[in-house]
């Protein structure tokens, strides 16, 4: 599909977030203008302040827009309200900062003689201090405008719509054309925006208080509009990562298998979890072994009607290797079918949240599993296993080496931390690493990108998925699966413990049947 | 009570002079009273008085204890070397600074009774650098104390019109104009219109001639001089030029290191110096100051009158001072004719008995 035909086929939703992006710009500029002019102003006449005022507002620009979006989670959850309060205050900075010193700048032979001739103090502000300080005063709403529109993109990832949308669904799918259908329109903008404040810029020292006025106006009017709504609004809310969003085996499915419907909101993954603890969703789309379903006491939905494709992990291993050292299919058995997704929840949560190094908390498990591990690694690299760059991945490559070192005369190495699938499945076909847990859902899905038929047929048998992935990466790549470890890293539903237990909750089903009554 | 440095040795002076007194009282002159003898400081109120100011930065005393008078009509000069004062002290007098100690009475009331605005709406202020709104034109930066004031719009255009008109810029071609399309001297034509505009009392000017270059300046401080508008007008006038203050001021303040070093007509700092300061001061360019302030009718007595050849002598004024009739281009050829206010000749002399006179009349004053 080209970009053009995605493009006007899908020319509704690009115009609605277009919308919904310049709602969001044109709100915190206007706040970050009347806040930031007021601020710049106020420190001119107590300059002492400045250095401290105008060097706070900019620590909170260096503050990486995900983790000041997470900041503001608990204190104003998900929704506009806290992307317009994370836009304004990247938005301040350049504004505060060029207001005072575009004052500053002024002559001072200028104001003195303002002040001379008796003009009172708001006076000389109105009539000579920022009529001058305008050229400067604008360069900074003009960056603060440009960045905005920039810094409102992630606003998706706080369920507040706009440009983002498109752009990060398009980059978790990987569909250029969906990246594009939001990034073009939010250069465009930014070029508009631009274009328009310099043609403001022109007429501002004629209508400089009717400009300010409206800037107040647009602040109160659209502050009460969005406050109102999110302050009394207490349905039941959906919060979804984008991927699941635009997944055919994530939202879009979950509603046509169970016939369920939800209202829900666009949310990062690295934030959801803490959005559903803060009581700002009600439901999200989590992974059934994160740590935080413990940290968090959250509990998992079960998928009764087995929507969810499985993902069970296993050892991946090239075909030569396994070849070489048939003993290992043998040793690494021995983890056969041995975690569970309570198990695995438990352990992520050690590292996680406990903050326990991961190879104390793999021999402790290995331990408790009556296996042996006081022979440590020493670095000779017979084997090595490679990782995918989250704590399940280290937590299986090191348990992985434990067992090949304790259990063969086999040397492990480890290479952890591959950014993503790809690189890592890339690094094992190429032979840079020997091994790596895999996903079979991954592999049916992302690796092979199996025929929709085949999806469909097999998708809800886990035993039939294995079997058609190891049978499948055997013949193209010569790669083959090992024994699962047993539990399945999915997608799952999941809610508060003590809404579930309150509403008495277990399953998808029940939670459909909740939300119909 | 306000000391200045030397006055003590100096108690009160009586100096006479020609049909004037003036009166110095611990170092204040009060003021040239032509023809009147004897009165008194209570009788007149000053339009400007200046007690004991002092003003202290953190470190540095910017002024230190300064009193003056400064009576109606009147244009006193600030003078001194850089740094010495002048600019903290005018601008203690429109609320510009607030003095650390220290009062000003502006006809006789406080200046700290009213809102500084108001006091600043009545007293026209020309500053250091010109300081006009580059924003607005020259109509609109003349207009602002107008404005502000609430006058009517048509009473402001006639208004601008003419001080334009004044100050030598015609209308028609400048009032439209923004100060970026002025020459310097032009827009410092147009900071004391702006000063002037709504007729103040008092005005303030802080180097109004500071940024032109000699011709200019003197072309203008003439111009100054013959303005009407400022001839009733109470006057403070900050400068480091010596002529320019001799020219443009009835009294000079002359100051160093934020004290008054002597308060006097150009006359007395130049021929009655109270100290070494004073007169090194001056020394650089005494002899023309001397001539400077000297006019032909205090050497009346000692003139002779030589040449009956009516009719070819240039006529010049009692008030005409030594130096300008001595750099006269017609000077010397044909003799120097006197004549009275109403143009009838009293005497015609020479260069030589012109000199001779002057040292003769030097000498008697400073016995
Ligand atoms: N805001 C200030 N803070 C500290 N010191 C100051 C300040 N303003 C002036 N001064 C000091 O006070 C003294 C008098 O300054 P002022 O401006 O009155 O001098 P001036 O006589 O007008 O000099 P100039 O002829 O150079 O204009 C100077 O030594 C100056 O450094
Ligand atoms: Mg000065």
């Amino acid at each position: 599909m080209s970009f053009w035909e995605f493009f006007t086929s899908n020319i509704r939703e690009i115009f609605d977030q277009t919308l919904q992006h310049i709602g969001l710009t044109v709100i915190s500029l206007a706040i970050a203008v009347t806040v930031g002019v007021l601020v710049g102003v106020v420190l001119t006449r107590y300059p002492r302040f400045s250095t401290q005022v105008i060097g706070t507002v900019g620590v909170i620009q260096t503050i990486p827009s995900v983790a000041l979006l997470g900041f503001l989670l608990p204190l104003l959850g998900i929704g506009v309200t806290p992307a317009i309060i994370a836009l304004f205050l990247y938005a301040l900075l350049p504004i505060v900062r060029n207001t005072y010193t575009g004052i500053e700048e002024v002559d001072g032979s200028i104001k003195e003689a303002a002040k001379g001739m008796g003009m009172p103090d708001l006076q000389v502000l109105f009539k000579v201090e920022l009529p001058l300080a305008i050229p400067v005063i604008f360069a900074g709403i003009r960056t603060a405008a440009v960045t905005t529109v920039g810094v409102a993109t992630l606003s998706a990832l706080i369920a507040s719509g706009g440009l983002g949308e498109f752009i990060f669904r398009g980059i978790a799918l990987n569909n250029v054309n969906m990246m594009l259908a939001g990034a073009i329109p939010a250069a465009i903008l930014a070029l508009l925006f631009d274009f328009l404040l310099g043609i403001l810029q022109k007429q501002v020292q004629r209508f400089l208080k009717p400009i300010l006025i409206g800037a107040a106006i647009i602040v109160t009017v659209s502050v009460s509009w969005w406050l109102g709504p999110q302050i009394f609004n207490n349905s039941f809310i959906a919060g979804f990562p984008s991927e699941f969003m635009g997944r055919a085996d994530g939202y879009p499915g979950l509603q046509s298998h169970y016939n369920l419907s939800l209202d829900s909101v666009q949310l990062n993954p690295a934030l959801m979890y803490d959005a559903l603890k803060e009581k700002k969703v009600d439901v999200i789309s989590g992974y059934s072994t994160d740590g935080r379903i413990k940290a968090y006491d959250l509990a998992v939905l079960e998928d009764d009607l087995h929507f969810f494709p499985p993902y069970y992990p296993a050892p991946l291993i090239r075909g030569e290797v396994l070849k070489e050292y048939p003993e290992l299919e043998g040793v690494l058995g021995k983890l056969g079918g041995k975690i569970s997704d309570e198990t695995m929840t438990q352990l992520n949560y050690q590292v996680d949240y406990l903050n326990k190094p991961t190879i104390e908390v793999v021999k402790e498990f290995l331990t408790e599993l009556g296996l042996e591990t006081s022979i440590e690694r020493t670095g000779g690299s017979d084997i090595v296993i490679g990782s995918k760059g989250f704590t399940e991945q280290y937590l299986l490559a090191e348990m992985l080496g434990v067992v090949i070192e304790n259990y063969t005369n086999l040397d492990v190495d480890l290479k952890t931390g591959l950014g993503g699938t790809k690189i890592a499945f890339n690094a094992l076909v190429q032979g840079e690493i020997d091994m790596y847990p895999e996903y079979t859902g991954t592999g049916l899905f992302v690796i092979l990108r199996a025929p929709e038929e085949v999806q469909k047929a097999i998708i809800q048998d886990k035993e039939e998925v294995f079997a058609y992935v190891k049978e499948q990466f055997k013949e193209l790549y010569d790669l083959e699966w090992l024994e699962p470890f047993g539990f399945n890293n999915t997608y799952a539903m999941m809610m508060r413990r003590e809404d579930t237990e309150k509403l008495n909750i277990r399953s998808i089903s029940d939670l459909k049947a909740y939300l119909s009554q | 009570m306000p000391i200045i440095k030397n006055s003590a040795t100096y108690g009160i002076h009586k100096v006479i002079m020609k049909n004037s007194f003036v009166i110095i009282a611990h170092g204040t002159a009060i003021k040239e009273y032509n023809g009147v003898v004897g009165n008194s400081q209570n009788s007149q109120m000053a339009m400007i008085e200046a007690i004991n100011l002092t003003k202290k930065y953190e470190g540095v005393t910017a002024v230190d204890h300064v009193s003056f008078q400064i009576a109606e009509g009147e244009t006193l000069g600030l003078i001194g070397t850089s740094g010495c004062g002048k600019t903290t002290t005018l601008k203690m007098l429109n609320r510009l600074l607030e003095p650390s100690s220290g009062r000003i009475l502006v006809q006789g009331k406080d200046i700290r009774k009213d809102k500084p605005e108001r006091l600043r709406q009545g007293i026209g202020y020309v500053i250091q650098n010109g300081g006009l709104f580059p924003h607005y034109t020259v109509a609109e930066n003349i207009a602002v104390v107008p404005r502000l004031l609430k006058w009517k719009e048509k009473r402001i255009s006639g208004s601008t019109d003419k001080l334009l008109e004044m100050v030598g810029l015609p209308p028609s071609e400048f009032s439209q104009r923004y100060p970026q399309e002025l020459s310097g001297g032009q827009q410092q034509r147009v900071g004391l219109a702006r000063a002037l505009a709504a007729d103040p009392p008092i005005v303030l000017l802080d180097e109004p001639f500071g940024a032109l270059d000699q011709i200019t300046r003197g072309q203008i401080q003439q111009e100054f001089k013959q303005l009407e508008s400022l001839l009733k007008k109470t006057m403070v006038l900050v400068t480091h030029d010596v002529f320019e203050a001799v020219t443009l001021c009835d009294r000079i303040c002359l100051m160093n290191q934020g004290r008054i070093e002597q308060i006097g007509t150009p006359k007395e700092l130049i021929f009655q110096p109270h100290n070494d300061f004073v007169r090194d001061f001056f020394s650089s360019n005494l002899f023309q100051l001397e001539l400077h302030v000297t006019c032909l009718g205090d050497l009346i007595p000692w003139l002779e009158n030589l040449s009956p050849r009516e009719g070819c002598a240039t006529l010049f004024k009692v008030k005409e001072n030594l130096l300008s009739i001595l750099q006269h281009k017609n000077m010397g050829q044909n003799g120097i004719g006197i004549g009275d206010r109403h143009g009838h000749r009293i005497l015609t002399t020479n260069c030589e008995n012109l000199l001779s006179a002057f040292y003769q009349y030097k000498k008697s004053i400073l016995n």
